[in-house]
């Protein structure tokens, strides 16, 4: 019950870009239609499942004060939690990398659909976010940090997929010329944040 | 032959026209957020008071500035293919570095700013600034760009939390413009009992205007009064 209560908190109550702004720069320029914008959406869900639980662990096992304990006990009394960043990036970059071969090598058709925005995950703010969060909500294992991923995911997706069918929408509109594109893009985002607030408080 | 050379070992004034330009361009036509957008992601979650604006602003700046002249000092020793490795190896430590100094001299908003001081690593404006600028020029007008795009950042961003502390709350850094609530705590640290100001005549604050989905409208009513001044922006 515990999973099923992160999972849903993350999807719905604790959204990446209606709660938090993660990611909106790729969520801005990727949702103009929703077949790209469910590509890199899936994208996202695979990264962040994957690179929360091994942060979790790089997070519990390496830099936490007393974390590297399991070396030897003279290391017990390290803290390196203020490299956390540098090793979270990393990590993030690394697998980025990872996927992007992988990907290359056994789907080469949604290679070339994904073009540029795979690489640009690295940089989405969301998936260092869900690294953070995780850090700072301090949970209690690992099952828990990769449905917590999973979850922010899930959110993200949902989000750039809806956005992406009201912009394919919107486009036959009569918005004012100085509100068109971005503008109503930040506006209609605010609307569906408000509408996602609707969630808060639900516990399971 | 000879003039040509002459000519180009002439040095570019510090702030010739071109350098000035770096610098004024990113606050309205080339603005990272509302032009570019880049940055997002930060910028709207920490427009709650005008002070996590002001030090999100120049750790911002800071990191712009300081990761262009590193980028664009070792522009010429960077393997393009590891570039974005090293880039985000440059910018994390240098964020390591604002953050140790945030916690250690403003704990409390260093608290308050909680994960999105993190997040600077991965702010677009940065990336952006250092793919498109400082990888291509020295270091001196990288520095100037850097300092350009972060004030850029800073007057949307200030702005917007102004609007939003302001209307939200009745204060402005902190200081209750509006008068003070019942139960609000005087300077003198006791509790009001009496309504002053605006509040003693019937003003209520606007609660929305705290929540996340509003700093999102403003931005989006800051784009819509910056492109009606400046139609060459408008989007097709």
């Amino acid at each position: 019950m515990e999973y099923v209560n992160i999972f849903v908190k993350a999807i719905f109550i604790e959204n990446m870009i209606f709660a938090y702004f993660l990611g909106m720069c790729s969520y801005l320029a990727v949702s103009k239609t929703v077949k790209t914008g469910v590509g890199l959406g899936a994208a996202v869900i695979f990264v962040l499942g994957i690179t929360v639980p091994i942060n979790y662990m790089m997070e519990n096992y390496v830099l936490k004060e007393g974390a590297l304990s399991w070396l030897s006990p003279e290391l017990a009394t390290m803290d390196l939690s203020f490299l956390s960043f540098i090793m979270f990036i990393a990590i993030i970059a690394a697998l980025v990398q990872l996927v992007e071969m992988a990907v290359e090598k056994f789907a080469p058709a949604l290679y070339s659909s994904l073009g540029i925005f795979l690489p640009l995950i690295a940089v989405n703010c969301s998936i260092l976010g869900g690294a953070l969060f995780m850090q700072e909500r301090q949970y209690a294992n690992v099952g828990q940090a990769t449905v917590f991923g999973l979850g922010s995911g899930v959110g993200w997706f949902l989000a750039i997929v809806a956005i992406a069918a009201i912009r394919e929408k919107i486009r036959y509109s009569n918005v004012p010329a100085p509100l068109r594109g971005l503008g109503i893009t930040f506006i209609i985002t605010g609307l569906m944040g408000i509408a996602f607030m609707s969630f808060m408080g639900i516990e399971l | 032959m000879s003039e040509v050379a002459v000519a180009e070992v002439v040095k570019e004034p510090l702030f010739s026209k071109k350098n000035r330009a770096l610098i004024s361009n990113p606050l309205d036509d080339d603005n990272p957020i509302t032009v570019q957008v880049l940055g997002i992601c930060s910028a709207l979650a920490i427009t709650v008071q005008v002070k996590q604006a002001l030090v999100m602003t120049l750790s911002v700046m800071f990191v712009t500035a300081a990761g262009n002249v590193i980028v664009s000092a070792m522009r010429n020793y960077i393997p393009n293919r590891i570039r974005i490795i090293v880039q985000l190896v440059i910018v994390a430590a240098l964020v390591i570095l604002v953050d140790q100094v945030l916690k250690a001299f403003v704990y409390d908003i260093s608290k308050a700013l909680s994960v999105f001081v993190g997040l600077i690593i991965t702010n677009c404006i940065i990336m952006g600034r250092l793919e498109a600028f400082a990888l291509a020029n020295k270091p001196w007008p990288a520095f100037l760009d850097g300092i350009g795009n972060g004030l850029g950042y800073g007057v949307i961003l200030i702005t917007v939390s102004v609007f939003r502390e302001l209307l939200g709350s009745g204060k402005l850094w902190g200081f209750p413009v509006f008068g003070h609530k019942v139960g609000a705590l005087l300077s003198d640290g006791t509790l009001a009992t009496e309504a002053s100001g605006l509040y003693a005549l019937g003003y209520v604050d606007n609660g929305l205007m705290i929540l996340p989905p509003m700093a999102l409208i403003t931005v989006g009513a800051l784009i819509w009064i910056q492109r009606s001044r400046n139609t060459k922006l408008i989007e097709g």
